[in-house]
């Protein structure tokens, strides 16, 4: 019997095909992934993200256990509400996953992924043991991803005129709790998102994330599924956990330095020592944007050659992208690679172009023609 | 739940036939298929002229989620095909049996009908995938 999120009967309403998801139902489209791509890029449109695991880190040594548990540092957080994208390592500097944190007023909340949820947990717990904390899985709470260019304007006017005063100040990754007080029990708005776009991802209680739907459906927000989410983040070039990072993959391969925090020498996070080796080492290879222009679409798992290179580079997210009209991918390839390089399609090898890996960020283009 | 009309012939590799006569019949993917690629970014068709027999591979298609391969379920030439579809791959999702078809046989051997499915039968081998 698989999970569903609050939202299942609305997703059933508008016509959706489900997939199951790391053992939960979820929205794969709505009909056409293909629009609603399109509708986040030019207008705005909504994605059940319920099924995502959100983790309450609280106690008086939580800062202390987050900067221990974090290659980024929490206390560059400056503010409540604000968030901060971190990978969780382990021993080895391989991601156990990656991740939102969140400042509440007492504490932390942790948005991490959904197949890896009750990985995540034991982990967190066994990384626990020296600290002064609790950890809550707060399955009471739903979550709702608005994105584009009009999702700011449309969530406005569907949550009343006072709290789309609060949501328009809000800069990229920060958040606001309404009502602020308690917090932890409020709706949670954070400018943030996985699709190149603008917008928001609100945190709210369950029992009440159905009628905050069908009021951004009213609004002008049309939903989107799982297909959609996938070729948006992969446009922007941002990483899906289990294909560009995994346990044997260090952030440092993932194109995630900037999210290691290595100012403070006195603050020995897991896997800090294991990030440095590897990075004294230098670098093996390096994870890119692919080109495809002739018909065809790339695949995972396809291998991509290089000339005066041994062994091939492996495609880690191949798909369609809705915008550009043809094929990208993210890989990762020798260090030694160019811009050419040739990829074993389904029948034959097509010549593709490596460029630096986003590709898509506010509806338009952002690489060299 | 997919459309599957009952005037049209199946091959178990998700092809519908429509013979239209004198010999002739039509050829495209059914509802249940392009349901299950999803969006339809590609499409390759055989040439006019082509020779095929039963079962040969006569083009494919590729959704942003999956590529495969067409059948043609019948032998014989190939007479027209769907240029459209080359530049509008998305009708294949909007009309499976109207103008998402892809290309159409004149048949060497139209004994070679009985061995497609019917509707039902159909139906009934897309229940056990």
């Amino acid at each position: 019997m698989n999970s569903s999120t609050s939202l299942y009967t609305a997703h059933k309403k508008m016509g959706a095909k489900f997939i199951d998801f790391a053992g939960w139902d979820m929205p794969l489209h709505y009909g056409s992934q293909l629009k609603e791509h399109h509708c986040v890029r030019r207008d705005s449109a909504m994605f059940d993200v319920s099924h995502m695991t959100v983790v309450d880190v609280d106690g008086r040594e939580a800062r202390a256990y987050l900067r221990y548990l974090l290659a980024n540092d929490v206390a560059k957080i400056a503010q409540l509400g604000q968030g901060l994208y971190s990978a969780m390592l382990n021993d080895g500097g391989g991601v156990v996953d990656d991740l939102i944190a969140y400042a509440l007023p007492s504490g932390f909340r942790l948005v991490l992924n959904c197949a890896t949820g009750v990985k995540d947990l034991a982990w967190m717990r066994a990384c626990a043991a020296d600290f002064r904390v609790t950890l809550q899985q707060r399955d009471d709470l739903a979550m709702i991803a608005v994105q584009g260019p009009q999702a700011i304007a449309r969530v406005s006017s569907a949550v009343g005129h006072e709290i789309g005063e609060k949501i328009r100040a809000l800069k990229p990754f920060a958040g606001v709790f309404v009502p602020a007080s308690p917090a932890e029990d409020g709706w949670q708005y954070a400018r943030t998102g996985y699709t190149g776009e603008d917008g928001l991802e609100i945190i709210l209680p369950s029992s009440q994330v159905e009628g905050l739907w069908w009021q951004l459906h009213a609004a002008g927000v049309s939903p989107a599924g799982l297909a959609a989410r996938d070729t948006l983040r992969l446009e922007a070039g941002l990483n899906l956990y289990g294909h560009e990072m995994d346990e044997s993959i260090s952030p440092l391969r993932a194109n995630m330095a900037w999210t290691i925090a290595l100012q403070d020498s006195t603050r020995n996070f897991i896997g800090r020592s294991a990030l440095l080796t590897e990075r004294a080492a230098g670098p093996q290879d390096k994870l890119l944007g692919v080109l495809l222009t002739a018909r065809g679409v790339l695949r995972d798992g396809q291998a991509i050659y290089i000339e005066g290179c041994e062994q091939p580079g492996v495609i880690t997210s191949g798909s369609f992208s809705p915008t550009l009209g043809y094929s990208i991918a993210l890989a990762r390839v020798p260090v030694q690679a160019g811009e050419r390089a040739e990829v074993a399609m389904r029948k034959k090898r097509e010549i593709v172009r490596l460029i630096a890996p986003a590709f898509v960020r506010r509806g338009q283009p952002i690489f060299k023609a | 739940m997919s459309d599957t009309p009952k005037e049209l012939k199946y091959a178990l590799t998700h092809e519908w036939l429509l013979d239209e006569g004198d010999g002739v019949v039509s050829v495209g993917i059914t509802d249940f298929a392009q349901e299950s690629l999803g969006d339809v970014v590609y499409v390759e068709l055989p040439e006019v002229g082509d020779k095929l027999s039963a079962a040969d591979e006569a083009g494919a298609v590729e959704s942003v989620k999956a590529a495969s391969d067409i059948f043609a379920p019948v032998s014989g030439e190939v007479i027209a095909i769907n240029e459209d579809l080359e530049d509008s791959p998305e009708t294949i999702n909007d009309s499976p049996y109207g103008d998402g078809w892809f290309f159409k046989l004149k048949m060497s051997d139209s004994s070679e009908l009985k061995h497609l499915l019917s509707a039902d039968e159909y139906i009934e081998s897309t229940e056990e995938e």
